[in-house]
């Protein structure tokens, strides 16, 4: 860098911009230290500034501003035998006089004006520097772009989207992103099936980048990814399904709020990106980290639209209710992320009832309804109840316990009713069975959140991908780090 | 490079930065052959030739033509070439 190697053997050096009323009144400060003392004088915005200085040096680059990490200008740094021994920064005529070793500077000016902020400083500009100085932690390879290629479309060609434009992961994005979180970018949260690729806090944060997150999403995007790397969740076997499924991310806690999650109104829609870009971003991890990529490792027959994004907050606040942070096991108020393998939303509409009697009834039936009325039993469901369904239980006297309760109650059914060809449907519960009672959901197989607007009385279902045996999919909560 | 010329790679990095080229098929049996007039002066006659050398063989060719060798095809017809043919012979030609 122009002027670094002296800058050392340089008795005095100060840093300062024309745009900072300080400097400009500082100005004739610095003549009166060059009539007695060298002095390098560094101008981060016009090097023409200050007139009547000879040799200024042009640190429009900011380079050397950046390898003294100035701060504020005007700044001023004495060296002795090529180290730093003491500095000031804005204007305080002792402090300056202390650092130049000279008396009686600026005689007009006030005793004391506050500086300006560093040009370096500035975000754009210190992510900029950190790269072309090589103070990053990112390790990934660079693909360059070529000349007239468009870095959207440059994404699609590569096969790094989804389907829907990504946001090109710039090395100024991704460092932005890692600002989101306080783990080391080369810590490794897993291998990622179905390559078993590792995946590192940075390549996860590649791929935030590209789903359009906020580096405040991090700490959230993170933990989803580690929950689905969990072997509960069995990621290879939940994209090699022909079946529908993909991760439904459910965040809890008041990081939610802090991120601008939605759990209210149209809380399973579109519309928030904290939502939208969550989700999507674990998706883009399995996809690019892991290659569980459409026509490839993912056999879905149909899939679903929640593969592109799936993700939602429990509506903690407008609930009575404990949250699912608590039925996994984990403190109330807990920040934490939990993943289910599932597919799609099963309305479960009743207008009607007004007892928790008459509503359980409604859901239980929708629920023995998953998949097929005579699959038995059906894969693992999520309930997510909405504020008036969550209501006409409050009011009748029904916690959220009592409710998982008496649906679970309700999944047992007369085998002979669901027998195969039953009804006419070849499909049905084995012959063997006759007499017995089968039962739609294992003990463990339902979940139930609390979310949505506060008008109207439509709940609902998000079936899973199969009964969640051990050697099937499991629902994984992991507690948010930041 | 400047600063945006090129992006972190979101991948397991199996593959290289660089796309490769499609594979040649090792044999145009069976296949569709299309043939790319690009409209510049006198390409309709060496694609002609090569189009009849083909057809020879016994392999189908479908004919497509750029409305002006100045610009890039149209999007009709590069979707008709991408539905109906596996390869595309192409020339320049003056």
């Amino acid at each position: 860098m122009d002027g670094m190697g002296k800058m050392q053997e340089i008795g005095l050096v100060v840093f300062v911009k024309r745009d900072c009323p300080t400097c400009v009144m500082i100005a004739p400060v610095l003549s009166e230290i060059l009539q007695r003392n060298d002095l390098k004088v560094y101008s981060q915005d016009d090097p023409t500034f200050p007139e009547g200085i000879d040799g200024v040096a042009d640190d429009t680059a900011l380079d050397a501003s950046y390898r003294l990490d100035v701060e504020i200008v005007p700044t001023l740094v004495r060296f002795e035998n090529g180290r730093e021994v003491d500095r000031t920064y804005g204007w305080d005529r002792a402090a300056w006089e202390k650092v130049a070793g000279a008396s009686g500077l600026g005689a007009d000016l006030p005793d004391f004006k506050p500086g300006c902020g560093a040009l370096n400083q500035e975000q754009d500009r210190l992510a900029e520097l950190r790269i072309r100085h090589g103070d990053t932690p990112m390790v990934s390879r660079l693909v360059p772009l070529g000349e007239k290629e468009d870095a959207i479309e440059a994404c699609f060609e590569r096969g790094w989207s989804d389907g829907l434009p990504v946001v090109p992961p710039t090395q100024a994005r991704v460092l932005a992103m890692l600002e989101g979180t306080t783990r080391a970018a080369d810590e490794v949260l897993g291998l990622m099936p179905s390559n078993l690729d590792t995946c590192t806090v940075e390549k996860v944060a590649i791929n935030a980048v590209m789903a359009g997150c906020r580096p405040e999403y991090m700490p959230v995007v993170l933990a989803a990814v580690e929950a689905v790397l969990d072997e509960d969740y069995c990621l290879h076997g939940t994209l090699a399904t022909t079946r529908f499924v993909g991760p439904v991310v459910i965040v809890n806690g008041p990081i939610a709020k802090r991120i601008g999650m939605n759990g209210k109104g149209n809380a399973l829609g579109q519309g928030n990106r904290a939502n939208a870009t969550i989700g999507r971003a674990v998706q883009l991890a399995v996809r690019n980290i892991g290659g569980g990529k459409p026509q490839g490792v993912d056999r879905a027959t149909l899939g679903n639209p929640g593969k592109l994004s799936y993700c939602f907050c429990e509506d903690e606040e407008g609930s009575a209710w404990e949250p699912l942070t608590v039925d996994r096991g984990l403190a109330a108020g807990a920040n934490a992320v939990t993943v289910f393998a599932g597919f799609g939303l099963q309305g479960v509409i009743d207008d009607l009832a007004r007892t928790p009697e008459e509503l359980v009834e409604t859901m239980a039936s929708c629920l023995r309804a998953v998949d097929n009325v005579k699959k038995f039993p059906g894969p693992d469901c999520l309930l997510v109840v909405c504020p008036e369904h969550e209501r006409t239980y409050m009011e009748g006297g029904w916690d959220k316990a009592r409710v998982h309760k008496e649906l679970m109650a309700r999944m047992a059914v007369p085998a002979d009713g669901v027998l195969r060809g039953v009804g006419g449907m070849a499909e049905g519960v084995k012959p063997q069975l006759a007499g017995k009672t089968v039962s739609k959901l294992l003990p463990d197989g339902l979940m139930i959140v609390r979310a949505g607007g506060g008008a109207g009385k439509f709940s609902g279902i998000i079936a899973g991908w199969t009964p969640g045996t051990p050697e099937s999919s499991r629902p994984v909560t992991v507690e948010v780090k930041t | 490079m400047s600063l945006n010329d090129a992006l972190l790679d979101p991948t397991g990095e199996r593959e290289a930065t660089e796309r490769p080229r499609l594979a040649r098929p090792a044999s145009l049996d069976g296949l569709t052959v299309g043939v790319l007039d690009i409209s510049k002066v006198r390409g309709d006659v060496f694609l002609e030739r090569v189009a009849a050398l083909i057809e020879e063989r016994g392999i189908e060719v479908k004919r497509y033509r750029k409305p002006t060798v100045a610009r890039t095809a149209p999007m009709e017809i590069q979707q008709a070439i991408v539905a109906e043919v596996d390869v595309v012979v192409e020339g320049l030609a003056d």
